[in-house]
């Protein structure tokens, strides 16, 4: 059984905590101890975030992330043989968040032949939405690799198209805008729920914009989690390698707020 | 899953989720509009009354002789309101955003000739307008970012990657995404998701048509070669569509080489370029095996893109179009041999059509013609071609 699945079959009704890292920032070692140490702190689902060079949905500090992680020259291929390292000592579900075009030029097949050999649970591809998506969703049906769709505020009439063909969770943007930290939210939670509820089978998990364990419990009580990135990457980014201590305290924080 | 806004297996809509409605949306308006009498009449009177329209198609008699082949035509999109053929797309999309009740545009800009063109549009609609452009184009167009200025819009710099135009697009996309329910995206380009390579290429296409009747008086025939620089593509797309279905034609974009395509300092997105996704559509882009995105240079701000549009990449896919590279040093000498030759100093872009046509025109006939798209005019490029013949014009 996929990881996503079963992970969500155990929390049975349990908020989940779904943290993001970009892969290599600020290098592939630190990466390894940090997935372990969020996975120690009650994280119940790890994304990857595989850099790109031109990040069009990521605010300033994720793309300052990717930028810092290229820089220390990391590629999809490290990506994976860090994947595999870490299957060695943990079954937390992991997925990779990355731009349609590192897939494409990867090769499809070969990128999903690696994600099944070295331990990948699913993909979130933020710039494939759901009119491109064949692109790739036949390689990712026959890997078992669960391919994420997203909804956002502005999907209206879209959303039972999307979250009805939708498959391990559906990733619900929080607001209009790109990643990054936000002080208040205008988006009406009821109705963009209330919409999504109406056809989605799987469970949904809201993202884009939580930074505290406020907001975490507040947004994940309209659905059944929280996925938080730039948060924990600006931890990263402020203690570098010795970020691993900081970033769970983090992470327990907000797992607890969830509770 | 239908398969829409595709040239061949090029072109798509690859872009987040947030903005995936309001594409569509622009679909449904572009689709509406498009042949809409009242909606093209209102389009025309600005062409003609406000841009210019038509351009002139002038016989340059001194280059012809001078190179000793082939007759040359400079189809004047230089002479356009605001300098550059740039001004044909933006009345077309700011018509649209108005009937969108958008009432805030935002662009990207490279050389500034569409951030002008669109900050002039906007002046004139009486809508916001907020230009993005890489702090690095921002310096070597200083000239276009007061112009911008002092047309009421705000020229937003942009320092992430390159600081090029690349990255103007990428900071646009990002406003659009956080700003989509007021905000309409002003695309310079045949670029992007679908609708806009279509929808700009149509805003575009007079170019060929005014050519094809324009020659038709003139020479009583269509012209052998048509040649026009290569960005994104947008000039290019509107001078070579109406003869794609005329074999007899040649159709050729020039692309920016830079120091040389052998060189790590070019932007010849065909020479070097694979397939790729990015910037919501699926063509040919400069990229390394990763499928990062390369940084480019060109001396021409416009022309300094790492990708094509998609109907250009599908054009060269089947070989209805040519694709050839032009250095930074042969598009200097051609903008200079213009301006000496026939007292017309052209955009920095157009230079590098104007170089191509001079090693094509020797090699033709003199009963044969080519026309060059010039698509714009160089005043804004003068300071930067100072620079590279070492000549320092600051005060």
């Amino acid at each position: 059984m996929n990881r996503i699945d079963r992970k969500f079959r155990e929390l049975n009704g349990e908020k989940a905590l779904i943290t993001f890292i970009t892969a290599g920032d600020p290098d592939l070692d630190t990466t390894k101890r940090l997935v372990l140490e969020m996975e120690k702190s009650g994280a119940d689902l790890i994304e990857l975030g595989v850099p790109f060079s031109d990040p069009i949905a990521e605010g300033p500090t994720i793309q300052k992330a990717s930028v810092r992680a290229l820089r220390g020259g990391v590629t999809l291929v490290k990506i994976f043989s860090l994947v595999r390292e870490l299957r060695q000592v943990s079954d937390i579900p992991l997925l990779l968040m990355m731009y349609i075009n590192t897939i494409y030029r990867f090769g499809t097949r070969r990128f999903f032949d690696l994600c099944v050999e070295t331990g990948i649970d699913g993909v979130i591809i933020p710039d494939l939405p759901f009119e491109e998506k064949d692109e790739v969703d036949g390689f990712a049906k026959a890997a078992d690799v669960r391919l994420i769709s997203l909804v956002a505020p502005t999907s209206h009439q879209r959303i039972a198209a999307i979250a009805s063909s939708a498959e391990g969770f559906l990733y619900c943007v929080s607001s209009l805008g790109v990643t990054g930290t936000r002080s208040e939210f205008k988006t009406n939670f009821d109705e963009f729920f209330g919409e999504i509820k109406k056809s989605v089978k799987i469970p949904c998990c809201v993202g884009f914009g939580i930074s505290n364990p406020e907001q975490a419990r507040k947004m994940s009580s309209y659905c059944d989690g929280a996925i938080v990135g730039s948060g924990i990457v600006k931890i990263v980014e402020k203690y570098g390698k010795d970020c691993v201590a900081p970033v769970g305290e983090f992470v327990k924080s907000l797992k607890d707020g969830m509770r | 899953m239908s398969k829409i806004g595709r040239f061949g297996e090029f072109g798509g809509q690859y872009v987040p989720e947030t903005v995936m409605n309001a594409v569509n949306e622009l679909n449904e308006a572009y689709n509406k509009y498009k042949d809409d009498p009242e909606f093209n009449a209102e389009l025309n009177r600005l062409y003609r009354d406000y841009a210019n329209r038509p351009s002139m198609l002038y016989y340059a008699g001194k280059m012809t002789d001078d190179l000793g082949g082939a007759k040359i035509y400079l189809k004047r999109e230089d002479l356009n309101h605001t300098g550059a053929h740039k001004i044909n797309n933006v009345l077309g999309q700011i018509l649209l955003a108005k009937k969108m009740g958008k009432t805030r545009i935002i662009a990207e800009t490279g050389a500034g000739q569409h951030g002008v063109a669109t900050a002039t549009a906007a002046a004139l609609f009486g809508m916001e307008c907020n230009v993005y452009m890489g702090r690095t184009d921002m310096e070597r167009q200083a000239l276009n970012v007061y112009r911008m200025n002092l047309l009421g819009a705000t020229v937003t710099g942009v320092d992430s990657g390159t600081a090029t135009l690349k990255d103007a697009i990428n900071e646009a996309m990002r406003d659009w995404t956080t700003n989509i329910e007021n905000t309409y995206y002003l695309i310079g380009s045949v670029m992007g998701p679908h609708p806009y390579p279509e929808m700009v290429r149509n805003f575009q296409k007079c170019i060929s048509e005014e050519t094809r009747r324009q020659m038709m008086e003139i020479e009583g025939r269509l012209p052998d070669a048509v040649v026009a620089c290569v960005g994104g593509g947008s000039n290019a797309m509107g001078a070579f569509y109406d003869f794609i279905r005329e074999p007899g034609v040649r159709l050729i974009g020039a692309e920016a080489a830079g120091d040389g395509v052998d060189t790590p300092r070019h932007a010849a997105t065909m020479a070097r370029g694979s397939m790729g996704i990015f910037h919501g559509m699926k063509s040919i882009f400069l990229q390394n095996d990763e499928g990062q995105i390369d940084e480019v240079y060109s001396i021409s701000a416009g022309l300094d893109y790492p990708g094509i549009g998609p109907e250009h990449a599908y054009l060269a896919s089947t070989g209805r179009a040519e694709y050839v590279d032009i250095t930074d040093e042969e598009a200097v000498r051609a903008f200079e041999y213009l301006s000496k030759t026939e007292g017309i100093i052209p955009a920095i872009e157009s230079a590098h059509a104007v170089a191509a046509a001079m090693k094509l025109a020797p090699t033709m006939d003199k009963n044969q013609s080519i026309v060059i798209c010039l698509s714009g005019r160089g005043d804004k490029d003068v300071f930067q071609v100072a620079r590279y013949r070492g000549v320092d014009l600051s005060e």
